[in-house]
């Protein structure tokens, strides 16, 4: 039985910064690192290949340069790295990402059966958390969101129970097989590639599938399958800070002058 | 007829210590290759001053007890050899040498004998009233020391016989032997002269004879390895590790004994456990798992208990049919705590009397379990990552790396129009403290007129807690970027104000074909001060000021006398030390990556650090490295009134510009 981690390669929003002018990220020269949440999807799908005798698949849909990451997950112990590129992909939104990877988790269906998919819970450049609900929708798979703990699994009655993780309060599910989940951090503690891991992964196949492969309709991928776009990135504007009291020789007065500012501007309620 | 019993003894005791020798010694040929030959005139000059001078031996107390015992030995080896062959050839003996060498020989001999003798008695007392640690008191010691002992006397009785029979000159020569001989004529024994001897005289054989089969077996295996592991010392400081080869198909770090060097093999047959290692040990006086001692005694271990399938496959041994070397701290292996628990100051090769390498060891395990199983402590993950991705400890952005000094107008490095390189560091750039060392720093360097740039955003992290945590792919990775930079701008000579940096980029970058000359700002600023182009103004109002030494600045690198004298010229006044000072200095606790880690067991050793510090009552303890403020800056926040103020030199020059 397949497990799939849905991964995303995303600038290092640290290090982000938004071109004034055309209102667009400057990815020149930022480095790319695996979507945070991404990394404990990628985690579990480990797990329960240790555990549970699942083949892990990784899945990533991105540019050619996302094999990168593809490759790290091969350095921790996926059985198969495929990356989904094609110029006809690109521009796409949650809508048309989310056709493209589930037709190819059906595809990896017709080979073998496919159990669970994993996503992180969103991205950290998107922020929209809606591509991995959109898999679950178009495969028909459950949907367990927010999950921060697998109860259990039965492979004999494929069966899933999982702990969602809500605001103020948890929740216990059960659904059956196959099911998409989105994970929060909570889930687990990402693995280190060890050395040999690392090495021979960079001589391994990252597969890659194009539109050839996936053969879906040009007008529901890409730029072209998309509803929604982009019109416009920017910095929210931030007021000029301001330097409160002597802090170098008065610390004790410059901090209840910032607590006073604080109480005054009712900034402290809880 | 006893003349051919003899013989036919001494003959199967040389052939069992010889086979014992050679079953002993052939296993560390197990380990890996290391070359330990270069040299040859300076290590022979070491091992006269180190193991046959006893130099470090005589440093700590009860060093020369150790030292008498051993200088004894040495004399006495002439009297044994002398006793032996005349066991096989009657005829033969000192008595054929002119009377007055043979005098003065058995002057000598009488003289060791007894100062062996009472050395021993004074080893056992101690062993007994004030171990050097606990578990010291074992069987084997005591059983070694009585050996010796009954060695003493028998020589003695033995002479004391022949000087009453009449066969020795009983003159003043050998005072001890005559006060012997007249006891004996004091007692029944007066009666059976020749038996007395010949009994004695046997004793003396077989103990002498048991005694030397017994070594290999012992940890008196030291006596025959020690004189050669001085030799065969590491001939610099071991302030850097190997680098590895990151090919297909290699293992990484080591796990089993063949993947220790033969060199580690030796020491650990080398060791005497005389304990001084655990004692200067940060991590073994504060109630941590690591105990170095008992890691180097669990290599030797491991290595006997090894020793079956290593004969067998004669060398091509496979791994996993070994016991491994990290384990549960049983017979034969160290646990991973223990490993992780080392802050890599050097302290345990300080002071070993007999060169054992403890770190290089540690390091190597490291490197297995971070490498071959990326198993450590959680902590680790991150820092790995950070350094990985944005390469600082604390994943900060890299854009954010020159923002300490953006009201500084400092000027960018630039071969031939900057004459140093100014390498901030992590700390310096990122941490809120030490950002305030780095201004001080630049401040000070622009009083003395010094021209200097730096690297700003591009500069990154040298890599050195990554190295001595064993994360040696990565920090391949991190060197390799450092230096190709280094490179490409013309850097040749460099400041640095982290012993961290320092070490990183003086010593191992050397292994990536980078030779610099690196500064530590103490250094620098000391040169200044000499020079001229520094005068300070007024002297820095630090009141009593006690001095911490970094490790990495100090026993690993020998700068000790630097940062002294920048601090007695600012401030005017006597630096104070602390009782463990210079190279027995005690580490802060943040050395070898411990920096990122949490201290779980035993008391913190920054505490025990800060306080040893406070006992000077000093109003500035005055440190030299990063990693040293921030433990002594968290150290004295728990000391409850402390009114202490932690302050790098730098900061202590720029007060008195």
């Amino acid at each position: 039985m397949l497990v799939v981690a849905c991964i995303k390669q995303v600038p290092d929003t640290t290090q982000v910064q938004i071109d004034p002018v055309t209102n667009t990220l400057i990815r020149d020269g930022i480095p790319f690192i695996i979507n945070p949440y991404d990394s404990h999807a990628l985690e579990e799908s480990l797990r329960l290949k240790d555990n549970h005798g699942f083949k892990a698949v990784a899945l990533s849909m991105g540019p050619p340069n996302a094999e990168a990451t593809l490759r790290k997950a091969l350095a921790l112990g996926v059985d198969r790295s495929i990356l989904l590129s094609d110029r006809v992909f690109g521009g796409a939104d949650t809508l048309s990402t989310s056709n493209v990877i589930a037709a190819a988790i059906k595809k990896l269906g017709e080979q073998e059966e496919v159990g669970i998919v994993f996503c992180g819970k969103q991205t950290i450049d998107g922020d929209t958390a809606q591509v991995g609900p959109g898999i679950a929708v178009r495969l028909g798979y459950s949907q367990l969101t927010l999950v921060d703990r697998i109860e259990k699994i039965d492979l004999v009655q494929k069966t899933i129970v999982v702990r969602r993780k809500l605001e103020g309060r948890y929740e216990i599910v059960e659904a059956r097989l196959p099911a998409m989940i989105t994970v929060v951090r909570e889930l687990n503690r990402p693995r280190y590639p060890t050395v040999p891991m690392r090495l021979s992964s960079a001589k391994a196949q990252v597969e890659c599938w194009s539109n050839e492969q996936l053969q879906l309709d040009v007008n529901s991928v890409g730029l072209k399958g998309s509803p929604t776009w982009v019109s416009r990135i920017f910095s929210p504007e931030r007021k000029e800070g301001e330097i409160i009291g002597d802090g170098m020789n008065d610390p004790v007065g410059a901090a209840n002058l910032l607590l006073e500012r604080l109480i005054d501007g009712d900034m402290l309620a809880v | 007829m006893e003349h051919v019993i003899f013989i036919a003894i001494l003959s199967l005791s040389l052939s069992a210590f010889a086979f014992s020798c050679y079953r002993r010694l052939a296993l560390v040929s197990v380990g890996k290759n290391e070359y330990r030959f270069d040299r040859p005139l300076d290590r022979l000059r070491e091992m006269l001053v180190y193991a046959v001078g006893q130099k470090r031996v005589v440093s700590r107390p009860f060093g020369l007890n150790h030292g008498v015992i051993f200088w004894a030995f040495l004399v006495l080896a002439l009297a044994n050899l002398e006793f032996l062959v005349s066991g096989i050839f009657p005829a033969v003996s000192f008595a054929l040498l002119p009377a007055p060498l043979h005098g003065a020989l058995l002057f000598l001999f009488d003289i060791c004998s007894l100062a062996a003798l009472v050395a021993v008695a004074v080893a056992a007392l101690r062993r007994t009233v004030n171990p050097p640690f606990e578990g010291a008191r074992t069987f084997e010691a005591y059983l070694i020391l009585s050996m010796i002992a009954t060695l003493m006397l028998a020589y003695f009785v033995v002479n004391g016989v022949r000087i009453a029979q009449g066969m020795l000159p009983g003159t003043t020569a050998t005072p001890v032997s005559n006060l012997v001989a007249r006891l004996i004529m004091a007692t029944p024994a007066a009666g059976a002269l020749e038996q007395t001897g010949n009994v004695f005289w046997w004793i003396h054989a077989v103990v002498l004879l048991g005694f030397m089969n017994f070594l290999p077996y012992s940890k008196h295996m030291h006596i025959l390895t020690a004189i050669p592991n001085v030799f065969l010392r590491s001939m610099g400081k071991c302030n850097s590790q190997e680098r590895e080869a990151f090919q297909e198909g290699n293992s990484f770090g080591a796990a089993t004994v063949e993947r220790l060097s033969w060199k580690d093999l030796l020491d650990s047959f080398s060791c005497t456990e005389c304990g001084r290692c655990q004692q200067a040990c940060p991590a073994s006086s504060t109630g941590k798992t690591l105990n170095p001692r008992e890691m180097i005694h669990a290599i030797k271990e491991n290595l006997l208990q090894n020793g079956a399938v290593i004969d067998k496959l004669s060398g091509d041994l496979q791994a996993e049919r070994c016991v491994s070397l990290i384990g549960d701290g049983k017979k034969g292996n160290t646990k991973a705590r223990a490993l992780w628990s080392c802050t890599s100051c050097g302290a345990c090769m300080e002071a070993c009397p007999v060169f054992i390498e403890h770190l290089p060891k540690i390091v190597k395990m490291r490197r297995h379990l971070v490498q071959m199983e990326a198993s450590f402590p959680e902590e680790l993950l991150n820092l790995f990552e950070n350094m990985e991705q944005r390469s600082n400890p604390w994943g900060m952005a890299p854009s954010e790396r020159s923002k300490w000094s953006s009201q500084l107008n400092l000027r960018p490095f630039e071969a031939g129009k900057t004459e140093y390189l100014l390498f901030v560091g992590c700390s310096g750039a990122f941490d809120a403290r030490n950002k305030q060392v780095s201004v001080a720093l630049t401040r000070v360097l622009d009083a003395a007129g010094v021209s200097y740039g730096v690297l700003g955003k591009e500069e990154k992290c040298c890599g050195d807690s990554v190295r001595r945590l064993g994360n040696e792919y990565l920090f391949d990775q991190m060197a390799k970027e450092t230096v190709q930079q280094f490179l490409s701008k013309g850097v040749t000579k460099v400041i640095t104000q982290c012993p961290h940096c320092f070490t990183t980029l003086k010593n191992d970058y050397r292994q990536y074909g980078l030779e610099l000359e690196v500064l530590h700002h103490s250094e620098l600023i000391d040169r200044l001060l000499r020079e001229g182009r520094l005068t300070p103004a007024r002297s820095a109002e630090t009141g009593r000021v006690v001095l911490h030494d970094s490790c990495y600045l100090g026993r690993h690198n020998d700068v000790y006398e630097a940062p002294r004298e920048v601090l007695r010229k600012a401030t005017g006044r006597e630096v104070l030390e602390m009782g463990r000072n210079r190279e027995n200095a005690f580490c802060c606790g943040a050395g070898g990556g411990r920096m990122w880690l949490e201290e779980h067991e035993g008391t913190p050793i920054n505490r025990s650090r800060v306080q040893e510090a406070l006992a000077q009552q000093p109003v500035t303890v005055c440190v030299s490295c990063p990693f040293c403020m921030t433990m002594f800056e968290d150290g004295i926040k728990e000391v409850a009134g402390s009114t202490t103020q932690v302050k790098d030199i730098a900061e202590v020059v720029a007060l008195s510009l």
